[in-house]
């Protein structure tokens, strides 16, 4: 990728972060990061292609490459299900009687 | 870059879906919504790379998500609400150690790589492994496996030129044609060691800090070796999180009156702690269970503040259960919490919302604490430094400039508590020596649910 093209990504990437979470209320904030922990879970897809993209025949890049998928797979999997069980449990108080609403 | 367009768009709607599914997590209204989108686009991202060209190792691959997605999918299901911020901290590291893993397979092989990317790989390989290393110290450290915080001595010198010599290693490796294995298996021990001489020195109370700052590090992790592997994708996903994390670090820091400068370089633990603070004047008035039921019974309006101590007695259903008895009689029931009850912000009002409590009852600090004025009783339930009005008052406190709830300025305050012991940071609480504070000892557990007997008798 050109380097200024990227430069621009980064810098526009950076502003888009800070501004989707300013307006996060306190209650928010654990689920939040947990939340933004799930999002580079997707670094799950740079460790396929570096584990994909290994020689195969050498067992160091196969287990470094391992490693990335293991860990990347658990980041968004593990990142993934404790945001969601501490996001299901907000309720609000009037949508009790009403469930249907 | 070496897929088709195919696999180029799927990332490019799951970048956008990230970006939203963030923005839904702001309200709790639609934070579920948002965690949900979110979850289809790392599904629908992962499945699409599997049709990449030029894949190879297809089966270790699935094997590698099988397993890891696995162990944390079990973990992540079965660990208790009061343990979250831990396991945030572990999974995050995972992440950060998996951002560190990518560029050492590209070390490995050699590739050659141009300036910006090889300073941007080896960049990532640092901050990842910080992380990664960081992060095991942060969850050693709250589940109780590591008790103590070491601190060596000249920590900052220490901090410093392991830096430089990880930088300087570092970039030396990145940059030659082709680097040697033992080169790279220093490198490597030298950014995991960085970690944990960087937080090994950082007592418990601080931690949530660095667990959200450690957060942000492997979202710039994941983005600098996005640019290296050419993916889009990974770098938004990855700058959007390094700086919503630097802005989330922030505010928490603000919140505890803790500047990250201090936190990373002079810890609390230790020195700071012996700050002695005045003498206090007074003495602790004792109040019964039935005392506590009436007031509360015969109050307009009571303002219950609830600390980490009440979460790990698992008190919260209990405290709930009165709430309720309490508005069928017409009292007015909020919760109040500090931006740092529990562990970490925002952790109380899940442990709340675990418990029933709907979130329109639950107000933050600034929300609520021109209330206690009007409040007739704040029920402070395992909570202490976050109350105590010395943090106003006396300049010579430790936590002088802190926050804090206005308990004191209720008609009444009760504190439900264990025993006469100090605080978290061993600090002596004004608060329970005021003219208007009754104490009401025991587990929480116990003491409300003695109040709930009476408040029920009081009703028959």
């Amino acid at each position: 990728m050109e380097g200024f093209a990227a430069l621009y990504i980064f810098m526009l990437a950076a502003f888009a972060g800070y501004e989707v979470i300013s307006r996060v209320p306190v209650i928010l904030h654990t689920p939040l990061m947990s939340g933004s922990n799930f999002v580079h879970g997707v670094v799950l897809i740079g460790g396929m292609f570096a584990l994909g993209h290994a020689d195969p025949d050498d067992p160091v890049q196969l287990v470094i490459g391992f490693i990335a998928v293991f860990l990347g797979a658990a980041n968004a999997a593990g990142g993934y299900i404790v945001t969601e069980r501490m996001l299901a449990m907000f309720k609000s108080g009037k949508s009790k009687g009403g469930a249907q609403q | 870059m070496s897929s088709n367009w195919f696999v180029s768009t799927a990332y490019f709607i799951a970048a956008v879906v990230f970006i939203l599914g963030l923005k839904a997590m702001s309200s709790p209204a639609t934070a579920r919504r948002g965690i949900v989108w979110a979850g289809f686009a790392m599904v629908g991202a992962t499945v699409v790379t599997f049709f990449a060209p030029g894949l190879h190792n297809v089966g270790l691959i699935v094997t590698a998500i099988v397993l890891g997605g696995g162990v944390a999918w079990w973990s992540g299901k079965t660990v208790k609400m009061t343990d979250m911020p831990q396991m945030v901290a572990i999974y995050n590291g995972m992440g950060g150690g998996a951002a560190a893993a990518i560029a050492a397979v590209e070390l490995v092989r050699g590739v050659q790589h141009d300036a910006v990317t090889s300073t941007l790989m080896a960049l990532g390989a640092i901050i990842g492994s910080v992380a990664f290393s960081g992060s095991c110290v942060a969850f050693a450290k709250l589940q109780g496996i590591m008790k103590k915080a070491y601190r060596l001595p000249a920590q900052n010198n220490v901090n410093f030129f392991l830096a430089l010599a990880t930088f300087g290693v570092g970039l030396t490796v990145s940059y030659s044609d082709a680097p040697g294995g033992f080169e790279i298996f220093l490198f490597f021990a030298l950014a995991l060691a960085l970690g944990v001489v960087l937080v090994n020195p950082i007592g418990g109370a601080d931690m949530p800090v660095v667990i959200s700052l450690l957060n942000a590090f492997t979202g710039l992790a994941v983005g600098f070796e996005g640019y290296v592997l050419g993916n889009p994708a990974l770098i938004v996903a990855g700058i959007v999180v390094g700086a919503s994390g630097t802005l989330l670090t922030q505010l928490m820091a603000k919140a505890m009156n803790r500047p990250i400068k201090n936190i990373i370089f002079t810890p609390l633990t230790g020195a700071a702690v012996e700050g002695e603070g005045g003498a206090i004047e007074g003495t602790m008035k004792e109040f019964s269970a039935l005392d506590a039921a009436s007031v509360m019974r015969y109050a307009n309006k009571v303002i219950i503040v609830p600390g980490y101590g009440m979460a790990v007695a698992g008190a919260q259903h209990k405290v709930w259960e009165m709430a309720q008895l309490l508005e069928e009689g017409g009292v007015e029931v909020v919760f109040a919490i500090h931006p740092v009850a529990g562990r970490m912000p925002g952790h109380m009002n899940v442990l709340l919302a675990e418990a029933g409590v709907p979130y329109e009852k639950i107000f933050d600090l600034e929300e609520i604490n021109a209330d206690f004025a009007q409040a007739d009783v704040a029920l402070v339930i395992g909570a202490n430094d976050v109350v105590n009005p010395v943090a106003r008052t006396d300049k010579s406190s430790p936590i002088y400039g802190m926050p804090i709830l206005n308990v004191d300025m209720a008609q009444n305050a009760i504190v439900v508590k264990r025993g006469k012991g100090a605080g978290y940071s061993g600090i002596e609480n004004a608060l329970f020596y005021k003219d208007n504070c009754r104490m009401l000892y025991g587990s929480a557990q116990q003491a409300i649910g003695e109040v709930i007997q009476h408040v029920k008798a009081l009703e028959a």
